[in-house]
Formats: structure tokens, C-alpha cells, sequence
């Protein structure tokens, strides 16, 4: 094989110009600041939070995004050839895929064989017929091209369902520009959001709603939190200004598609979509898809919303078409096909076939439609020798093809210890306007894990690059927030927020409320623990253990009186470091849940806030060697001061819209059910007036430094009771708690009739009148028992009522919706 | 002969259903074979919203959507057909199955196209070498089509079982085949592998039988519900229909509703709820004769 181009040299070997200045600058920079530079790219790219889901990874689900800061270099004339050429292509894909779904002449004409199409699975006969009201159905392509040892740019595979990376191609911008900050202004590189914002007003155009009726909804919809490339799905969301919603938050009616809001159905009018064709609709397309929207196709149909890529685009993906695209390209265009696609033969046709069969060994055999056939790499990637292959292809030739291997062109990478040269892949983004295919003037670039390798795949960890086009003129500054000449509607409240994602903030609420108890519960038990008083305190110790039970930190029966001092301060590390779902209230059980749940509402947060709580996870993540009391202190005042600046953040930055409203219940909600769980053990003690054990209640409730600005003296049962129950000036005491859930339930949007009393209301009432009427001097009389006082009543009834709030709250606002099927 | 035909689908639900979207195929096609004089569609609770298409595969297909709460659907179609009268093609004078086989390799002559979508993998039918081996033990170096068809379709019905409990409608086609035994719609599926494998163009059809056979005749099997058998394509007579459950080439007791590449693209009614918990079934089908016109 020919040795392959050199980006850096072009086709001499001295550097090109614009290389030559970009790598002088990086040597001048010296290697100390280079080291800096490097370091600080890696920083910017965690602290941003940009990953890569990768499946199935040892490491974990999420693994940082891979960027090396040096950018590949592109001229603006070198540029101007690649656009003409992925121009035409993209223009004849949606040329081809417009005929598939309508008359298919090019079939009945034989320029594409038959198979090509129906062979297919992608091949979604119920959208066959339905046309976009723009003619195009590929709004959005990519094309992944590479240089070869001659210079020239092929086309190595096409995008043309989900094209993914142009939101990880904008974040590689943002770290790059700023790790080069010098260099980017000097090489007059083209700019992104021009590109982004014809995207926004190409998709607001396809609006079908007649009348417009003010702006049109446009919305993400993607498959989840759990898909490979979820953080860049809610990255571009946020930077175009769409909802993020998942199937479950849509729905159909009318032949309509609606996102479910906390006040109700809003109209949707385009789809920007994440999820695989066939996944769309589970009644139409898809039976068994749990990603999809029930009856999306018939409102597809019925030309009440518009959707991106259209249903079923992703048939031209298939590797079986290239062959056929040269000849495709004079019958649809009338023109030579102007960048040529990496060799490929489908062996459906006999001629291609034969010649596989002939060079069987330098080629790569693929199934041509979709991976549910083995793919037969070179020579020694083939379990059963060629002879297998022979086989499968000669029982189903339409379903392989075969590719060339080729030699990409080498770009140069900084690596933590200098400069190397690595083969180079670089996805190309092109839009479709009502006035023809518009490219984003840069794009993916991947580098490869050293010379000589061809795949080249982020899931088997290669690293990305910024592109670069280079401007003969002055680059023009765009942004992508408003333009000048469209009018701002002045707004106080955000878009409705989706019914799915006030779950995930309540319970969000909930869950770090209840690490925050976990870590006071825990610490105060530590505080009272030591292996030298031994037995002595245990007594005032065994509320807190009880409560440690109760929340499931510790195991069952550890709270007994003849737990030895070694046991329990095994129950200890575990109540921190279990993993087992048995401690599901283990501090790193309650964090990773945590974390979860503000991964769903992510794109509706802050990143200060997603750090916080990504710390919190970290701070329980380093295991001890052995038991050191102190040590577990330290890490527990750790978690509640990351747990505070949480609560700070979400106090002070939060905007009080829905979500907060929920978030804030939640925490709410959790308070007052670890308060009064902690409470009734304590109530029930046999030393329940004891000083010790009362402080621990201060401890528990914050209400420490309170409580000795007001009484001045040791803590006395009622006075304690009383700040931590019924004085609604105590921010953290439960009644406090009860009326900032009422204030919160009357702001909720209403769904049955005005000025009735909603369900919740009607609880949280029953608990408000029980702790208004209650005096917390009935402790003090000695009548009777503590277990039997109304106090004891007024715990009991909040941890039976509370749970049930939270139950309507779920039925009435989060509307669960379980689907089911039935066929018959 | 003209029918009446009564179909009707009850769900109970354990759970109210807050919404519920289904697609129907339940109108029987109209084709040379028979013509439908009548057709009704009776939906309780009554749908919000309903449309009816001709779908891809040209059957008419009826999408709707109940938003009122229910705990129980009933949909019950009614239709009047008539099937004509129809001489069944002598299979010894059909040509031989490598020629119609080499019509459906590629490249592919332009007015072909139709039947060689029936020749390709479908979402339940996959091809693969054992089914090309065992069908290939019908069809000799000079067997016409039709001789090599009803001699497989024989086999099929000698070798595996009827048996309604073994199978329902997701049982992949893979464990019919190891278990050799199942109902029509599997024995449908079994034979449209079998010819696809030797690359003849093969298709699924729905629809039902006369519940009470003419005097002197047998009862059928799967009369008493919707019914499905396959179809071959041969060049000089179109589409001809095989009934591997019972062994016959269908003449005038058998009604189609849909066509298409195997049950999924014909299923008669499937549906997507929000709620609803665990369900029941139940289906009742009567085909009751009119008596023949003119």
C-alpha cells in the first residue's frame, strides 16, 4: 500500500502555511505552558461534564469525552471542494429517499435493485406514502469522509438517521478556542452558529401547525439518559432552545402529539429526534419499542407535526447503496458524482460478487443491511476461514458487502508527552433548507489509535478534534440567542415543565434530603461512640441506632444491647460504604442515587449544581483501609457541607419555577419524615429526658446554637420538643416544614375544579390542624406515658399521611404512565 | 357463496386504561377472489378519533384512539363477502420452481418488483440454509412449482403438530421449528421460510373459515377464530393460496382480510394503553353461509 498523506505536509514535505503557523505557535508556547494548556483542556472537558456513554464499560456508564486540543486545519479552498461535493450527495440521498417512500421509479426503472430497498428492516413500510410538507425528509446528514494516500477525499459511510456528534463538535470548539486562544483568533476560523442558527429557523419553518399560533414547540426526543450520546442530546437542547423529552413525555391525540405538562397537554409541532426509526411508534412501527410515542405515525400521516430526519431515513446508511450512487447521481441529478465513496461491492449483484469472492482477502465483508449478521473483518478476523464466508454469501448474496481497505491521511495529535501523527476521520454536518443543503463550515474530527489502524469509533476509545476552516476574509461574529430583526416576547415563566421530569425533581428533593439525614443521623451516632466508654453510653446511643435501622444504613439488629464495640463499627463503614441493596440507605447508595436523579433533570440545571452533587458522589467513593472514627467524621462533615452548598445553590440560584416547587416539596416531604422518624425512637427511650440524648435531637434538627440563644440552659425534654416540632420560626422544624408544603400546594397548577380542596390539601390539612393544636407541655405534666401522648400521636400520623401526599402528588401531577400491549 | 362474517374481540382489563391507541385490520380485502359487500366496525367505548387507510401492502387498515377511562374494549367487525367461484390451478402444469426462483435473483427485471418483496427476510421470517435443505426434499431438479408446494404443504401438515397451547403470538418462528408443532399462523410462517430460503416469492395471509362445513364434510381446524394459511406467486396464475393446517388448496370456504410479508404486517388488532394492568381476551368468530347469488 502507498504510504499516507501527511496533513502537515500536503503534498510536498515541508509544512503547509497554515499547519506551519498553528504548530510554530504551539512550539513557542514552551513545554511547560504546553503541559498547562493540555492539563487545562482535560479540565474544562470534566468540569462541563462532557462524556461518552460507552455500554457495557468496567469503568463505569459515563467516561469522559476525548479531545485533543490540537484542531485539524482545513483551507478554505480545500473546504470549498468538500462542500460541493457533500452538497450534491446529501441532495441526491434526499432525492433517493423521497422516491423509496413515494412512486420508487428508480426501482421500477432499475436503477436500484429492489433488494436494496426491501431487504431492508429499516424499511418502514406504514410511513411509506407520507411525505413531509418541506419535500425534504433528510433535514439533517453526515457524512464521515477521509483523505487517501493520493490526497484525496472519500466518503467512508453516510448519516442519515440520527447524525450524531455536531453537539460534541460544539463543545470541542469551546475548550479549543480557549485552549488556543491566540492561535484561533490569528487563523480566521470559520464560526459554528451560523450553522446552528439556520438550524433553528430551517426546523422552526417546518412548523405544521396552520396559523403558527405564536412560536412553534419544537422538541428533542431522546431515548434517555442511558443512551451513548444523551449528554451531547441535552447539550444541543439546551444550546438551540428545545425541551428535552422522552417518549413517555409526548403523547397523541386527535392525531396531534402533545408534551404532558404539569398544567396539561401543550401542542408539539416538531420532533427533533434521537430515536431509531423503528422505534418511533410502538403501534405502528415498533410493537415492542418503549422509546417511541403510541401513534406518532398517524399524526405524522394527518401532516399535524413534522419530524426530524423523517421516519425511515436511515435505509441509505446502508453500505449497499455506494455502488449504485455514481449511477443514481446522473439518473436523479444529471451530473458525475463529485466525491467518490470508499470501494464497496454488494454481493446481490453477480458481477460484484464474483470479484469478492476473487479478492476475499484484502477486503472487508459486512452484512449490507443492519448488524444482525457477524461482520467479516481482514484475513485473521475470521473464525470460520474464508470458507464461512464463501457460504454466507453464497446462500444470501444481498445481505454482504464487501469494502476496501483504505490508508487514511495522518493528522498530528498532542498527546500528554508531545507531538505524533495518527490517521484521521472527520464527520462532515450538512442541513437542509428550504433553499437547498447548507454545511457546517468545520466538524468531528477523530483520530485513530496509531498509524495504520482503519476503524476508527468513539466507543472503543479514540480521541476527537476540533475542525477548523480557514477564512480568506474577516470571520463574521454570530450568536445564537436572538437575532436582531425577530421581536422578544418578554416571559416570566419558562415552558411548562414535562410531567416526567417534576417526578425526578421531587424525589430528587427527597433523595439528597435523605442523604443529608443519613450523614446527621450517622455523624451524632459516631459523636456518642466511642470503644472506651464502651456500654456506658449505649443507652443514649441506641435511638440513633434504631433510626440507622430504620433508614436501612445499618443491619437489623444491630441497635441490640449485646452488639459488641467491633460489630457495630463494621455496621458503620457499611452504613457509609455499602453498595448492597440491602443498605439501600448507605451514604454511596443514597449518593449514587442521587446523582442519577439529577443526571434526568440535568438539562434543566446548573453545572455548579451538577458538580455539587457529582462531588458528593465522589466524597463517599474512596473506601477507608480500616475503621478510624475521626476519619468517618471528616468524610461525614464533607457530605453535609457539599449537601449545604447543594441547598445554597438551590436556594439562591434556583428560578421558583416548577421545578424548584417540586424539589423544594420533596425536601420538604423528606425532612419531616426523618425528623419524626428519629423522634419516635427517641420519644419511646427509657432515658428520653436525657440531656444527651436531647442534644442529639438538637443535632438532628440544626437546631443546636437556636436553642442556646433562647434557653440557656441544659435541654430540657418539652423545650426541645417544642423548638423541634411546633415553632414555625425554626426552619427545620416540622411544622415549619408542613407550611411551606401548603404554601407550595396552592401554587400547583389545578386540574379539577377551581376552589375545590385537592386531595393533597386535604392530608397536609389533617397534619397542619394535629401539630397547630398541639402543646408540647403535655411532656412535661408526668400524666402520661411519653409512648401514649398526643406528641407520640402527632409522629405517627406524619409518617402515615406523609407518605401518602407523596402517593397523590404522584397520581395527580407525575401521571405514571405504565403502557401495556395487547395483540390478538 | 356469500357470508356473513361476525368478529368480535372483548379485552377486560384488570386496570382502568386512561388512553388507548389500536390499529385494526378487520375489513376483508377485496380482490379478484371476492368482493365485500358490506362492512362495519362497532367500537365500545366509541373512539375519539378513528381513520382508515389502505395500508402498504393494500389492506385497509383502521387506526383509533379511546381517551375515556375503560376497563373494557369491545371491537366488533361485521362484514358481508362474497367469495367467486374459483377453479384451483393443476399444480402439474405450473412451471418449473428453478425458473420462477431465477425470475427473483438480482438484478431483477422492473415488473417483478412486487412479488420479489415476498422473496426477502421479513420481521419474523428469516431465511437460512435448514429450511432450504428440508423444503428442497419437495422440489426436485424438474419439479413444477405447484407439485413442490402441495408436497411440502403435505409434509408440514404430517410432520408438526397442531397444537394451541404450545405457541402464541410471539413464539419465535426458531422454536416451531425445533418443537415441530404449533398453530396456523406458525405453520404459515414455517412455509413461507421454507420457499423463501429456495428463493420463491411467499406471502402471509389472514382471514377465516365457514364455521359449520357444507353437509357431509368435515369440520375444519381454526374455524372457530381468525385463520391464516400462505401464498405462492406463480407467474402464470398470480398468487396461489395453500392452507398447511388443513392440508388444501382454499377454494370457496376461505375469506381473506390481509395480506402481507408475515403476522406482523397483518396482525387484526394490536393496541398501546396507558394503565390497564393484567388483561383477558376473548374472540369469537362466526362465518355463517347466505346461500349463493344467481
Amino acid at each position: 500500500m502507498p504510504a499516507s498523506y501527511r496533513e502537515v505536509a500536503g503534498s510536498g514535505v515541508a509544512p503547509q502555511s497554515d499547519w506551519g503557523a498553528l504548530m510554530g505557535e504551539i512550539e513557542a508556547l514552551g513545554s511547560q505552558e504546553r503541559a498547562r494548556r493540555f492539563e487545562s483542556a482535560r479540565r474544562m472537558i470534566q468540569e462541563q461534564g462532557v462524556t461518552y456513554n460507552v455500554y457495557g464499560d468496567a469503568l463505569g456508564m459515563e467516561r469522559p469525552w476525548e479531545l485533543d486540543p490540537l484542531p485539524m486545519l482545513l483551507s478554505s479552498s480545500e473546504w470549498a471542494g468538500i462542500e460541493r461535493g457533500l452538497i450534491q450527495r446529501a441532495t441526491l440521498m434526499n432525492s433517493v429517499l423521497a422516491d423509496c417512500y413515494g412512486p420508487q421509479r428508480l426501482i421500477q426503472s432499475g436503477e436500484l435493485p429492489p433488494a436494496l430497498l426491501f431487504a431492508q428492516p429499516d424499511f418502514l413500510r406504514a410511513v411509506h406514502g407520507i411525505r413531509p410538507a418541506s419535500g425534504v425528509f433528510l433535514n439533517f446528514y453526515a457524512a464521515d469522509i477521509a483523505r487517501s494516500p493520493e490526497g484525496r477525499w472519500w466518503v467512508l459511510s453516510d448519516r442519515t438517521q440520527i447524525p450524531t456528534g455536531a453537539g460534541y463538535t460544539l463543545a470541542n470548539r469551546l475548550v479549543t478556542a480557549r485552549v488556543l486562544p491566540e492561535a484561533f483568533r490569528e487563523s480566521r476560523v470559520q464560526r459554528l452558529a451560523g450553522f446552528f442558527r439556520q438550524f433553528q429557523s430551517t426546523l422552526a419553518g417546518a412548523c405544521a401547525r396552520p396559523g403558527g399560533g405564536g412560536e412553534p414547540r419544537v422538541v428533542v426526543l431522546t431515548p434517555g439518559p442511558y443512551n451513548e450520546t444523551y449528554f451531547e442530546q441535552a447539550y444541543l437542547a439546551r444550546y438551540l432552545g428545545y425541551s428535552l423529552v422522552e417518549g413517555q413525555d409526548l403523547t397523541v391525540h386527535n392525531r396531534r402529539v402533545y408534551l404532558k405538562t404539569l398544567s396539561g397537554l401543550e401542542p408539539v409541532d416538531v420532533i427533533l429526534r434521537r430515536v431509531d426509526d423503528a422505534f418511533c411508534d410502538p403501534l405502528e412501527l415498533r410493537n415492542d419499542s418503549i422509546l417511541g410515542v403510541p401513534g406518532l405515525t398517524e399524526a405524522l400521516r394527518a401532516g399535524n407535526v413534522s419530524i426530524s430526519n423523517a421516519l425511515g431515513s436511515g435505509i441509505l446508511q446502508s453500505p449497499a447503496f455506494r455502488p449504485f450512487l455514481p449511477a443514481l447521481c446522473r439518473a436523479v441529478l444529471g451530473g458525475e458524482l463529485l466525491m467518490p465513496s470508499l470501494a464497496t461491492w454488494w454481493c446481490g449483484q453477480e458481477s460484484a460478487q464474483r470479484e469478492v469472492l476473487t479478492n476475499l482477502d484484502s477486503l472487508d465483508v459486512h452484512p449490507a443491511f443492519g448488524g444482525v449478521y457477524p461482520t467479516f473483518g481482514g484475513g485473521g478476523a475470521r473464525p470460520l476461514g474464508n470458507a464461512g464466508v464463501r457460504d454466507a454469501i453464497h446462500f444470501a448474496p444481498h445481505r454482504w458487502v464487501a469494502q476496501e481497505r483504505m490508508r487514511f491521511s495522518l493528522a498530528p495529535c498532542w498527546e500528554r508527552d508531545g507531538i505524533v501523527e495518527k490517521p484521521v476521520v472527520l464527520r462532515v454536518y450538512l442541513l437542509g433548507t428550504p433553499d437547498g443543503y447548507i454545511v457546517m463550515p468545520g466538524g468531528l474530527a477523530r483520530t485513530g489509535m496509531g498509524p495504520g489502524s482503519s476503524g476508527i469509533s468513539m466507543q472503543d476509545g479514540s480521541a476527537s478534534k476540533d475542525t477548523w476552516v480557514l477564512s480568506e476574509q474577516p470571520v463574521e461574529e454570530v450568536t445564537l440567542l436572538q437575532s436582531s430583526d425577530s421581536p422578544i416576547l418578554l416571559r416570566r415563566v419558562g415552558n411548562n415543565l414535562p410531567s416526567r421530569l417534576a417526578d425526578n425533581f421531587f424525589w430528587l428533593g427527597r433523595y439528597t434530603e435523605r442523604l443529608d439525614a443519613a450523614a446527621r443521623t450517622l455523624r451524632a451516632a459516631l459523636l456518642r461512640f466511642s470503644p472506651e466508654t464502651g456500654g456506658r453510653e449505649l443507652e443514649q446511643l441506641r435511638p440513633l441506632l434504631r433510626t440507622l435501622e430504620a433508614q436501612d444504613q445499618i443491619p437489623p439488629g444491630s441497635a441490640a444491647e449485646d452488639r459488641s464495640v467491633e460489630a457495630l463499627e463494621g455496621d458503620f463503614l457499611e452504613a457509609i460504604y455499602s453498595q448492597s441493596p440491602a443498605r439501600a440507605g448507605s451514604l454511596r447508595n443514597l449518593a449514587a442515587r442521587v446523582v442519577r436523579l439529577a443526571m434526568l433533570v440535568r438539562d434543566r440545571t446548573s453545572n455548579d449544581l451538577w458538580r455539587a452533587l457529582s462531588q458528593l458522589e465522589d466524597s463517599v467513593a474512596i473506601e477507608m483501609t480500616s475503621w478510624s472514627a475521626g476519619e468517618a467524621i471528616g468524610l461525614l462533615n464533607r457530605v453535609l457541607l457539599l449537601s449545604a452548598s447543594f441547598k445554597g445553590i438551590v436556594r439562591e440560584n434556583m428560578t421558583r419555577a416548577q421545578g424548584w416547587r417540586f424539589l423544594d416539596m420533596g425536601q420538604r416531604v423528606e425532612r419531616a419524615m426523618s425528623l419524626c422518624t428519629f423522634l419516635r425512637e427517641t420519644l419511646v427511650a427509657p432515658q428520653a429526658g436525657h440531656p444527651s440524648l436531647l442534644e442529639s435531637v438538637l443535632e438532628m434538627a440544626d437546631s443546636t446554637i437556636t436553642y442556646r440563644s433562647r434557653y440557656n440552659l441544659l435541654p430540657n425534654l418539652m423545650a426541645v420538643y417544642d423548638l423541634v416540632l411546633l415553632d414555625d420560626t425554626n426552619p427545620r422544624s416540622l411544622l415549619f416544614q408542613l407550611e411551606q408544603l401548603e404554601k407550595h400546594l396552592q401554587r400547583l397548577p389545578r386540574r379539577g375544579g377551581a376552589g375545590l380542596v385537592a386531595p393533597e390539601q386535604r392530608l397536609l390539612i389533617q397534619l397542619l390542624n394535629a401539630a397547630r393544636l398541639l402543646d408540647a407541655r403535655e411532656l412535661g405534666s408526668g400524666n402520661t406515658s411519653l409512648g401514649a401522648s398526643e406528641t407520640a400521636r402527632l409522629l405517627q400520623l406524619v409518617l402515615t399521611v406523609l407518605p401518602q401526599l407523596s402517593e397523590v402528588l404522584a397520581v395527580t401531577y407525575f401521571e405514571h404512565s405504565h403502557i401495556s400491549r395487547t395483540n390478538a | 357463496m356469500e357470508y356473513q362474517l361476525i368478529h368480535k374481540t372483548v379485552y377486560h382489563y384488570s386496570e382502568p386504561v386512561s388512553v388507548s391507541q389500536h390499529a385494526a385490520r378487520l375489513e376483508p380485502l377485496r380482490d379478484s377472489r371476492q368482493d365485500v359487500m358490506g362492512f362495519t366496525l362497532r367500537i365500545e367505548p366509541e373512539p375519539d378519533v378513528l381513520t382508515t387507510r389502505t395500508d402498504y401492502f393494500g389492506n385497509s387498515t383502521t387506526v383509533f384512539g379511546i381517551r375515556e377511562l375503560h376497563r373494557e374494549l369491545s371491537v366488533e367487525a361485521s362484514s358481508v363477502v362474497a367469495v367467486r367461484p374459483f377453479m384451483p390451478p393443476v399444480p402439474a402444469l405450473s412451471p418449473f420452481w428453478r425458473e420462477v426462483a431465477a425470475l427473483f435473483r438480482d438484478p431483477v427485471s422492473p415488473k417483478n418488483t412486487g412479488p420479489y418483496e415476498f422473496v426477502l427476510d421479513s420481521p419474523l421470517v428469516r431465511i437460512a440454509p435448514v429450511f432450504a435443505q428440508w423444503a428442497g426434499r419437495s422440489f426436485g431438479e424438474k419439479t413444477p412449482l405447484l407439485v413442490g408446494v402441495v408436497d411440502l404443504m403435505g409434509r408440514l401438515h404430517r410432520e408438526f403438530a397442531f397444537d394451541p397451547v404450545a405457541t402464541d403470538v410471539a413464539t419465535p418462528l426458531e422454536e416451531v421449528w425445533e418443537e415441530r408443532r404449533g398453530v396456523c399462523q406458525d405453520f404459515a410462517h414455517v412455509a413461507l421460510a421454507c420457499l423463501r430460503s429456495l428463493g420463491l416469492p411467499a406471502r402471509y395471509v389472514s382471514g377465516y373459515l365457514r364455521t359449520v362445513p357444507p353437509p357431509g364434510q368435515a369440520r375444519l381446524q381454526g374455524a372457530d377464530a381468525s385463520h391464516a394459511w400462505f401464498s405462492v406467486f406463480c407467474p402464470a396464475n398470480g398468487w396461489v393460496d395453500f392452507d398447511p393446517t388443513n392440508n388444501l388448496i382454499p377454494c370457496d370456504g376461505h375469506l381473506t382480510v390481509a395480506v402481507g410479508r408475515d403476522y406482523s404486517d397483518v396482525s387484526p388488532l394490536c393496541g398501546i394503553l396507558t394503565g390497564g394492568g393484567e388483561h383477558t381476551v376473548s374472540v369469537a368468530v362466526d362465518v355463517i353461509p347466505l346461500g349463493t347469488r344467481r
